[in-house]
């Protein structure tokens, strides 16, 4: 359980723009009638991106409403799920991955980093509304440790100066492509594939681009 | 070595286009139509013949699972339900399969849920998968376009509509209960069972829940032959295996292998081997984080599949290799994966959810060593008591690694106990 506490300071009122109330409706049709409350989490998160990263309590309301919710159902799937930010976050949300994978690899380092960086640790943002972070459990993307996902992507197989680089991109306004910052091609192996390589392409990865 | 001839994720490094006309230049959807020309029962059959086991974790025989679904549609509609929810420590497998080959995984959903008479698929993907969300998306959308998927699926006569949904971020919801649920719009929490998933699934009507690669590989098992995958790997463990290779290895990867592949030949040909050689290697989580752990006294010989990790207390589970070397402290690598059960503890079964609090407090004090000898034997039964009583098996999964170490390292636990002990005792000497 993620145990979330609402932000002290909520807007008055809420709704979806027009653009995102049709989107609303094409997401509530892709579940059969009746079922609507499928639709909450895509919802919910259509809500938070529509206001900069975080979940107002009227947000909760108009997604309840919209889906004919009683609102503590709605209430009970916002925070319960640990995507949906129930306070501000900074321009970039930084979720740093310290779960036994990315920690083997270094991930008291991209911490480190970070907070000889930006001065924050765990649950901390900076004054400027730039950064905020929290250390999350398993992305998923255990290979490529450690994992910093910054707002929707993924940037991998960092260390202490990587990290750097990376937030000192941020820092511009200049997010750098997701995936790896060592340069490596999706989860191949560093040193290059140890299989598949009579499939291989003259110039790899180039193809599919 | 497994042959790549036999290799069924040909673009699991991304190489070439996900997309549909490159996906059909290497062969997917080829005779996607032949196939649904077969009978469900042909296709389950085939499957079960395949010896394909459940990719998830559990190993549950695919084939039978399907053939759990009733044999005709009654009043209410049959659901595929795909678990895209990969967050079990280690894994990032399925991640591949959707963003590199997207189309395996949708034309298994066609085959797959034909063989089960679903009138649609939903895929169940994590929260945190946006950009890999978008790539799948784009691909169904192909899919669509093309005729291969939605009514009359690739001119077959057979209906199927597959639906992307996207959660929010909670582990609980790869247990195939507590999928059902958030995807129904509640808190992921696991439903008791029986009744099972078959009988009353999703929205209360029949409905099988399979992993990624469960269902990605189903294809190609019908194209070649349920013989060809038979034939790879041993009886009972059958054809190949996306593994995941993570932690104090050389060079960390995803790699197709052959079940039974020995684990030691796995790490060393692939992973570039144990960061500082193989006599430096200390353990292995060998099938994501839920499992028990294996020194390496095991690892020497160890073969990686279902049952020869089971013999040794372990699991294949879904075969995400997770590397230590001696470099390690092993009892904090250990309490970190307990504070993450006690953090994706769904609250609703007593002994997990204070039992996996209880147990990771207990963890971070035997990482300095504040704690009693006798303490070791109550953490122990403490396990013993959530394990087998919790509705789904995150009480398990919280106890099991706590069990491997105490098996495996229960030396090291008391002598840091002992030293810390010395070390108070020589300061309050002082």
């Amino acid at each position: 359980m993620s145990g979330h506490e609402f932000a002290e300071e909520q807007p008055a009122n809420w709704e979806f723009t027009p653009d995102n109330a049709a989107r609303a409706d094409d997401i509530i049709a892709r579940y059969p009638p009746g079922r609507q409350a499928s639709a909450v989490i895509p919802l919910l998160d259509l809500a938070q991106r529509q206001n900069d990263n975080w979940l107002p309590l009227k947000a909760v309301e108009a997604v309840a409403e919209r889906l004919d919710m009683p609102r503590i159902r709605v209430l009970e799937v916002a925070t319960f799920y640990t995507m949906f930010n129930l306070k501000p976050v900074g321009r970039y949300y930084l979720q740093a991955c310290t779960t036994t994978p990315c920690w083997l690899r270094g991930s008291d380092q991209v911490m480190r980093c970070i907070r000889d960086r930006l001065g924050i640790g765990n649950r901390g943002s900076t004054g400027d509304g730039m950064f905020s972070l929290l250390e999350v459990e398993c992305l998923g993307a255990c290979v490529n440790a450690p994992i910093l996902q910054v707002n929707d992507d993924y940037y991998e197989d960092l260390d202490y100066e990587l990290t750097g680089e990376l937030l000192d991109a941020l820092g511009r306004g200049e997010p750098p492509p997701p995936g790896s910052m060592a340069g490596r091609n999706l989860s191949e192996s560093s040193a290059g594939a140890t299989t598949l390589t009579g499939l291989r392409p003259a110039s790899p990865g180039l193809e599919g681009e | 070595m497994l042959d790549d001839r036999d290799r069924i994720f040909t673009n699991l490094y991304g190489w070439f286009d996900w997309g549909l006309d490159a996906a059909r230049g290497r062969g997917d959807w080829s005779t996607t139509r032949e196939i649904l020309g077969q009978s469900p029962e042909d296709i389950v059959e085939k499957v079960k013949a395949s010896g394909l086991r459940g990719r998830g974790g559990a190993g549950f025989p695919t084939g039978l699972k399907w053939s759990f679904m009733p044999r005709e549609v009654g009043e209410k509609p049959h659901y595929l339900i795909v678990n895209a929810d990969e967050s079990e420590p280690g894994t990032c497998k399925d991640r591949e399969i959707i963003r590199n080959d997207p189309h395996k995984l949708i034309e298994g959903c066609v085959i797959a849920g034909y063989a089960m008479r679903a009138s649609a698929a939903y895929i169940y993907i994590r929260g945190e998968f946006v950009n890999e969300t978008r790539r799948l998306q784009a691909a169904i959308d192909q899919a669509y376009e093309a005729g291969l998927v939605g009514r009359n699926a690739c001119g077959s006569g057979y209906d199927i509509d597959i639906i992307l949904h996207r959660g929010a971020g909670a582990y609980i919801c790869g247990e195939e209960t507590a999928l059902l649920e958030s995807l129904e719009g509640k808190k992921g929490q696991p439903r008791l069972k029986p009744p099972f998933p078959a009988a009353v699934g999703l929205y209360g009507c029949p409905s099988t829940v399979n992993n990624v690669e469960s269902i990605a590989v189903v294809p190609e098992i019908l194209r070649r032959g349920p013989e060809w995958f038979a034939g790879l790997g041993r009886e009972r463990n059958t054809g190949t295996k996306l593994f995941c290779i993570s932690g104090h290895v050389n060079n960390p990867c995803n790699v197709e292998e052959e079940m039974g592949i020995p684990l030691r030949e796995l790490i060393d040909r692939h992973a570039g081997g144990v960061i500082g050689g193989w006599d430096n290697l200390l353990a292995v989580i060998p099938g994501g984080s839920s499992v028990r752990c294996i020194p390496k006294s095991i690892c020497d010989h160890i073969l990686m599949d279902f049952d020869s990790l089971m013999a040794v207390r372990s699991g294949l589970g879904t075969a995400a290799v997770i590397v230590m070397n001696r470099e390690t402290d092993i009892i904090r690598a250990i309490t970190r994966l307990s504070y993450f059960y006690k953090h994706e503890s769904c609250g609703q079964c007593t002994p997990c959810r204070e039992g996996s609090g209880w147990m990771w407090r207990v963890m971070e004090r035997l990482v300095t060593g504040d704690a009693e000898l006798e303490e070791i034997d109550v953490l122990e039964q403490v396990t013993r008591q959530v394990e087998g009583h919790t509705i789904c098996a995150l009480g398990d999964a919280a106890a099991w690694p706590i069990q491997g170490l105490l098996a495996h390292f229960r030396d090291e636990v008391e002598d840091r106990i002992r030293r810390r002990k010395a070390a108070t005792s020589v300061e309050a000497a002082d």
